[in-house]
């Protein structure tokens, strides 16, 4: 005989998850592994010649590095003496201010902040989180994509987002060869939803900067870097590499941020039998020695496997803190799926909803998850009003706001419509009244009729094989009598020449105003300090068009 | 193992629900479902020597991981690894081709495993697998992070995918340019089997070493 109770439990999602234990001996482990190295370092003329328990001679390439540029001397010796729980006690001690801690924080050693942290409850977490965050006001970011690659589609979904309240977009592509339609669709559609959307297009990482050069898209964020030697050469790559490729993109005015996250490196084979946290650490270090603003870290698409172990959600959350420690932007994932279970989708967003981060989502599917094209969301567009009640239910400010259908319908529409001005203007494939009105109603791809796949590639290719920028989009605009738009593509390239968006964890106000953690810097310091949701911020958030009106009633 | 065989038997079979639910697809092989229990000595590799560069335009290499069909005997959803090499094996002779299999060991990686076996095809063309079932075709004047047709996501690869890998990389051999078997993907194989793979992956690299050439298996069923 079997249990009803235990058979009604086997039947719960969070059983079709995956679970393993502990292996702490090849790194299958989220934190605390007694495998990772004890804290030390020695200062030599202002050179560090030992680093957690290895000596110059014993460096591998991360080390070099991480020794080279990833830690401020001047200080580093002092620090490094402090007891790692009395600077745990620090982050999370509201009298402490955030620029005393980041003072300590950028001057001690991957191992040594990984033991900080260590040493924290979720709790005391999400406090330093609250405090540690760059940026004063937190912020959202969304993926936009498609099954199909239907750019008409691409830029009504964006238009949309933007009027929920995404600061920056992220989208992607099926077949590659689509990447310039995707990558000026998300640009299109967000900027007629809201102006000054920063968007953005994640392929292959020299096409990526390709665009980004051609001025399809304003900012970078898939540049991965990873935490163990062997892993980085799996890749072909060095820190050096990476370091040079971040410099591409400033040069060109571009905002860009490096990738990492917990357990990538044992999801390869090769974590060198250290905890997920430790290595996630060095990818931050070497993040911030490649002089590169900020990170999207938080497991990414590897979460399945800090998730599938004790406490990995707990690193997750240590993984964005650590980040803020190092000063950094911190998009904090939250992105891609992880769970069957419902519950254990919500309880793993909070821990960065409830304090904020620089992007809580990197990205929120804005889409129906079939049509989610880095292999489904967190969150997606379908939970838009569960997001919308939790931050109601909580009073806190996860960059969202409800909105209503008519404002939503017109922005889509006038996206839509824009994409097929601009297409007939640059002599690209037709978009018929058809798919206008068809995106403009759609909520994902199935609601779309199929385009001329082959037509599409063909006018992609010679899109770019014409040498067409930016220049040749806000022309086109022009032309096509949509003037506003045109003026957000333009303003847009004049940010890149003005550079004021590479400082930390910027965004762009609708008035086209830099929002940075350089002019608006976190100043937390306990209750009704730092980011306080305003009167009208409030009445937004709490404005959700199906409550009972008591005057109504 | 915390994953429980009958939440994995749901999982496979709505998987293999929702493949048969797609045109093209064939009788789907219940084969993968029943196959909890996998035979451990139904496949025998005997190394016959350090593998050698072929010369022959009608072969394609298979390059195994080092754990397949020795220290793991099955994949990620638990197809034993006979079946899987049979089923490639025979998609490669069913267009006339011969396939010659060898193992390597200086990486686990499936992109190292069917480049190093792509340069000692004497048609160039190989495929790559590991012993979790992930598997590439690749080709010798491709880099190795690219490749001609990638299956990233083991879970969702049955045998009938197997066998036409096996084809799809013979009809490559014989300058073709067949369309590329259809890739499924469930944004639910993540939650269910990363974990496991990450496991897996581990214990196939534990098997990894470094420098030593890939080896020429003589393959017997029995």
């Amino acid at each position: 005989m079997r249990s009803k109770r235990f058979e009604a439990l086997a039947a719960r999602p969070v059983k079709k998850d995956g679970f393993v234990k502990e292996w702490p001996e090849v790194g299958l482990i989220a934190m605390n592994n007694p495998g990772d190295p004890a804290p030390s370092i020695k200062v030599e003329n202002g050179v560090i010649v030992e680093l957690d328990g290895r000596s110059r001679d014993e460096f591998d390439m991360l080390d070099t590095f991480i020794a080279n540029y990833g830690i401020r001397t001047e200080k580093a010796e002092e620090y490094m003496a402090l007891d790692s729980l009395e600077i745990a006690r620090k982050l999370c001690d509201i009298n402490v201010p955030r620029a005393e801690v980041v003072d300590i924080t950028t001057s001690i050693t991957p191992a040594k902040l990984t033991e900080v942290l260590g040493k924290m409850t979720v709790l005391e977490m999400m406090m330093a989180q609250t405090k540690m965050r760059s940026r004063l006001m937190p912020s959202n970011q969304c993926h936009v994509t498609n099954v199909k690659d239907n750019m008409v589609q691409i830029a009504a979904d964006a238009a949309e987002a933007a009027i929920r309240g995404f600061d920056e977009m992220e989208t992607t592509v099926g077949v590659a060869r689509y990447a310039p339609f995707n990558a000026l669709a998300i640009m299109i559609g967000s900027n007629v939803g809201r102006p000054g959307i920063l968007t953005q297009c994640a392929v292959e990482e020299a096409t990526e900067l390709d665009l980004g050069m051609r001025g399809y898209t304003a900012y970078a964020e898939t540049i991965s870097v990873y935490g163990t030697e062997d892993v980085f050469m799996d890749g072909d790559d060095t820190p050096w590499s990476k370091a040079f490729l971040a410099s591409c993109y400033a040069s060109r005015g571009l905002k860009m941020r490096f990738t990492s996250g917990t357990g990538a490196e044992v999801q390869m084979g090769y974590a060198e039998g250290k905890s997920m946290l430790y290595l996630e650490a060095r990818c931050l270090y070497v993040t911030k020695g490649a002089g590169v603003q900020g990170s999207q870290n938080g497991s990414v698409s590897c979460v399945g496997v800090p998730a599938g172990v004790p406490g990995g959600i707990r690193a997750i959350l240590a993984e964005n803190l650590m980040a803020a420690c190092l000063d950094l932007e911190c998009a904090s994932s939250n992105d891609q799926t992880f769970t069957h279970s419902d519950l254990r989708r919500v309880a793993r967003s909070l821990m960065q909803m409830v304090p904020g981060t620089d992007y809580i989502c990197s990205g929120y599917s804005s889409t129906p998850n079939y049509d989610n094209m880095f292999a489904g969301s967190n969150w997606d567009a379908e939970d838009f009003d569960d997001w919308n009640v939790i931050q109601r239910d909580l009073k806190i400010d996860g960059g969202l706001q409800p909105v209503d259908e008519e404002t939503v319908v017109t922005a889509r529409a006038k996206a839509a419509r824009t994409m097929q001005v601009l297409f007939k203007e640059l002599g690209l494939t037709e978009i018929t009244d058809e798919e206008v009105e068809a995106a403009t109603y759609a909520n994902g791809s199935q609601d779309m009729p199929d385009r001329d796949v082959v037509a599409d590639l063909k006018a992609a290719d010679e899109l770019l094989k014409r040498g067409a920028t930016a220049v040749d989009f806000i022309k086109a605009l022009e032309r096509g009598g949509m003037r506003d738009v045109a003026q957000s593509v333009f303003n847009i390239q004049l940010q890149k020449c003005a550079g004021d968006y590479l400082h930390t964890a910027s965004l762009l106000s609708e008035n086209w105003e830099v929002i940075s953690a350089v002019n608006y810097m976190n100043d937390y310091t306990g209750p009704q300090t730092g980011y306080i949701i305003s009167d009208e911020r409030w009445k937004e958030i709490q404005d959700i068009p199906w409550a009972d009106d008591p005057e109504t009633i | 193992m915390a994953i429980n065989e009958q939440v994995l038997r749901d999982i496979i079979e709505s998987v293999l629900k929702e493949m048969s639910d797609t045109p093209d697809s064939g009788a789907a092989s219940n084969a993968v479902a029943t196959s909890a229990a996998a035979q451990a000595d139904s496949v025998k590799l005997t190394p016959i020597g350090d593998a050698q560069a072929g010369t022959a335009a009608d072969e394609v290499l298979i390059g195994l991981a080092p754990a397949f069909a020795d220290s793991q005997i099955d994949t990620i959803i638990n197809i034993p690894h006979d079946k899987v090499l049979k089923e490639i094996i025979a998609g490669i002779e069913e267009e006339g081709l011969k396939a010659r299999v060898i193992k390597v060991y200086r990486s686990s990686d499936v992109a190292v495993c069917g480049h190093d076996a792509a340069d000692l095809s004497g048609s160039g063309v190989a495929i790559g697998l590991q012993s979790k079932g992930t598997c590439l075709i690749h080709q010798k004047d491709l880099p190795q992070l690219s490749n001609l047709e990638l299956f990233s996501q083991a879970p969702l690869i049955d045998l009938d995918t197997y066998r036409a890998i096996g084809k799809n990389a013979a009809k490559y051999a014989k300058g073709e340019s067949p369309t590329p078997v259809p890739v499924r993907n469930d944004q639910m194989a993540r939650p269910a089997y990363q974990a496991r793979a990450a496991l897996l992956h581990i214990k196939e690299t534990q098997h990894v070493e470094k420098g030593k050439k890939p080896v020429e298996m003589k393959v017997s069923f029995q």
